[in-house]
């Protein structure tokens, strides 16, 4: 087949925009971080030098490990939470009748929220001794005050997290579930399957495409997203509980000025990212069927 | 791979450029051409009442001459001026001034060449400036090893005790407590007259107040090093010590029967008082205005009690607040115009005014004695209190102050302690212990970028 452009330059214009936004915006910076994270200035840029490993041995230090053990945790729950009440939601709405399109934008509409107006909501909603939420946990026992128990604290921002994701969750899982062929799931009815194996050897296997990229989306939104709401919620409070690697390298970084430790900080979280993923795509895709 | 992108470039902003260092100390430069007006940029975390009051001596200035036109700009709260302030050095578009506060001050002063040295400025235009011409408290926190000011001392304020002396009455206590052993007996007299809360701290800053003032206050070291005044390298905390376990100790016993209430570092206190809930308030003398207008009852202000026993107690308590950093960068032609504001604001009229509409304590001896003279502090007993507070005693090496780097990390840590040990979640020998700990790793990672 002969080449679409006989022309060298077109090609090269036409992928231009591209490229410069990539590089303006990924790749120079990953390269600033990379290089700040093998050096050490004071707050200010000034006297920087070449520290070689320093800044890897000092994120390595303290309250790392605290904030790996938070941040699996975080991932772990909101990725397994939202994805199980989205999909459940999603049956369940599947199976309405005319009602279907009002149930789905209920469903839908907390993902248009933003984080930071979420999250400030939520914080309204749970303020000790004063919010809503907050009176009715008092009444039901619960001695609330999220400032100063960090349990409390982690609990509030994995629910408002939930909250947000599911409706992503919810939209891919709807779309799922419309692909699948009505005589497939039929076959099953007359092959004597009742509903939850229906769902369980035919629709769930199905979704396999679905699911992955849900759980992908979910655990970067865990990791990278959640900046927002734990700023508003905690600031990464109290004693460590909600400090994810993300909002610590913010606060080491942002607050602290110490560029040096938040670079070494980033390469850290991109290589833990990277082979997340890895390990993510391998695995599934040994499970799942693409038609 | 858009993955890896997002994963790096969160490390992003926080590597700007290192920017090459520029001349740092402006020689003496001419005054603007006539006719030609220079705008100096001020930025502050000056908001509200505050705002206003500063906007007040910034319009005096800019009517005395016409040389200058100096524009005030609110940021934010101390650590956003702080970043932003860095941010802006880095992009070089610094502000003329910047009003860096007391935790933000090691960061500041230890990277030579961000900043023009107040008392080089002054001397390089003829302007009269000396450490000695600052009350005791506020220079000693910002004065250099060399007892040198690198920064205008500005607003100050230090923690006192509010007390509600209508609940205080009604238990029959007839003056508030001058020792903590006090405190706690008066804390069970009060709870059997039905008063369940004696008191409660400064929300954002009860590291500030239980922790670095306490032990100013009371004559106890806080760091090595002089509290860091003579050395960066092998910094060490020395909040793990006796008096300072007990006291939190204190805190929790109170706590843990609902005689002491503090809710976290982002939930403010101050309603605590006002609304009656805790009869007695340990907070910073700058709330006092705050505290006038929403207080239904008689209230009054004391010293902070001290540790019973202690002889060396009361020794001096240092300012909280801020100081004015002048910016390297700048075009020469602003310089003579920030010496000139600096000065205008640490004139005895400047200092008054600020002080009688603020609750902050003037910063300089003439400012108190312009408000002596005036008459406002027979009239204003309550503000008297933080002055004598400051002024107590000639600092001691452990007194002057705390020049912490990192510091604002280091109080998080310790707000995070304090939590622990009034949620009773640890105790406070293993509170602070650990706070400890997590803190020397905080100045060893300063002192590994600083201390060169």
């Amino acid at each position: 087949m002969p080449p679409v452009f006989k022309h060298r330059l077109l090609p090269a214009a036409l992928i231009l925009p591209e490229v410069v936004v990539v590089v303006i915006f990924f790749i120079w910076p990953s390269g600033k971080a990379l290089l700040e994270a093998f050096r050490q200035s004071n707050a200010f840029g000034l006297g920087a030098r070449f520290s070689g490993l320093a800044n890897f041995g000092s994120a390595l230090h303290g309250g790392y490990l605290q904030a790996v053990e938070v941040t699996a945790t975080f991932t772990a729950i909101t990725t397994l939470v939202s994805m199980g009440i989205s999909l459940f939601l999603a049956v369940q709405v599947e199976s309405t009748g005319r009602l279907r399109p009002v149930y789905r934008t209920l469903f839908i509409w907390t993902y248009a929220v933003p984080g930071a107006i979420g999250a400030a909501l939520w914080l309204f909603l749970f303020e000790p001794k004063v919010g809503p939420g907050a009176r009715a946990l008092e009444a039901l026992g619960v001695h609330w005050n999220f400032a100063l128990s960090g349990t409390q604290a982690f609990a509030l921002v994995c629910a408002l997290t939930i909250w947000q994701q599911s409706a992503y969750n919810f939209v891919f899982f709807s779309a799922g579930l419309q692909s699948i062929p009505d005589a497939v799931v039929e076959a099953a009815t007359m092959d004597g399957a009742g509903p939850v194996t229906r769902f369980w050897k035919v629709v769930f296997p199905l979704l396999g495409p679905t699911v992955l990229f849900v759980t992908v989306s979910d655990v970067l939104a865990a990791l990278f997203g959640s900046f927002a709401v734990i700023d508003v919620i905690s600031q990464g409070g109290p004693g460590g509980s909600t400090t994810t690697l993300v909002y610590m390298l913010y606060r080491d970084g942002f607050q602290n000025g110490d560029v040096g430790l938040a670079g070494a900080e980033s390469m850290l979280l991109f290589v833990l990212a990277g082979a997340l993923l890895v390990v993510q795509f391998k695995v599934f895709n040994r499970r799942v069927h693409y038609r | 791979m858009a993955v890896a992108a997002a994963a790096i470039s969160m490390g992003i902003a926080t590597a700007a450029c290192g920017s090459p260092t520029k001349t740092s100390a402006a020689a003496a430069a001419p005054a603007p051409a006539p006719g030609h007006t220079v705008d100096l940029n001020v930025w502050t975390a000056f908001s509200g009442s505050l705002g206003t009051a500063f906007d007040h001596l910034v319009s005096q200035f800019n009517a005395s001459q016409s040389q200058y036109r100096v524009t005030a700009v609110y940021k934010g709260s101390y650590s956003q001026v702080l970043s932003d302030t860095i941010a802006a050095f880095k992009a070089h578009a610094a502000p003329d001034i910047s009003q860096i506060f007391d935790a933000g001050t090691a960061t500041i002063m230890d990277s030579a060449g961000s900043y023009v040295p107040v008392y080089k400025l002054m001397s390089e235009y003829k302007i009269p400036f000396s450490t000695g011409s600052f009350i005791g408290g506020a220079a000693s926190y910002y004065e250099t090893s060399g007892d040198q000011l690198d920064s205008m001392p500005f607003n100050s304020s230090t923690p006192v005790l509010y007390y509600n002396k209508a609940e205080l009455q009604a238990a029959g206590i007839s003056t508030p407590p001058t020792t903590w052993s006090e405190l706690e007996s008066d804390a069970s007299v009060l709870a059997a007259h039905g008063q369940k809360c004696a008191l409660s701290s400064s929300g954002a800053y009860v590291m500030w107040t239980d922790m670095e003032e306490f032990s100013t206050w009371n004559g106890y070291p806080y760091a090595n090093h002089q509290n860091g005044y003579t050395g960066i390298k092998g910094m060490q905390l020395k909040i793990n010590s006796a008096p300072i376990v007990d006291h939190l100790a204190l805190l929790g016993r109170l706590a843990s029967k609902g005689e002491y209430i503090w809710n976290g570092v982002s939930t403010s206190t101050v309603p605590l008082f006002t609304n009656g809930t805790c009869a007695m308030y340990e907070q910073s003398s700058a709330s006092l205005n705050t505290i006038e207008a929403a207080a239904k009852f008689p209230f009054g202000v004391a010293e902070l009690p001290v540790v019973a026993g202690d002889k060396a107690a009361p020794q001096n308590t240092v300012v909280g607040g801020a100081s004015l950093w002048v910016m390297s960068g700048a075009p020469a032609v602003h310089y003579r115009g920030d010496a000139e504001f600096l000065h205008f604001l640490m004139s005895a009229q400047s200092q008054a005014y600020w002080a009688s509409n603020t609750g902050y304590v003037p910063v300089t001896p003439a400012g108190s004695s312009l408000l002596s003279s005036q008459g406002f502090y027979s009239s204003h007993p309550n503000d008297l209190v933080a002055v004598k507070e400051l002024t107590n005693k000639a600092p001691t090496a452990d007194s002057r102050g705390i020049r912490l780097g990192y510091l604002p990390e280091v109080r998080q840590v310790e707000a995070s302690a304090i939590a622990a040990v009034l949620s009773g979640k640890q105790s406070a020998a293993a509170a602070v212990s650990s706070a400890e700990t997590q803190g020397n790793t905080i100045l060893a990672q300063f002192a590994s970028q600083y201390g060169g």
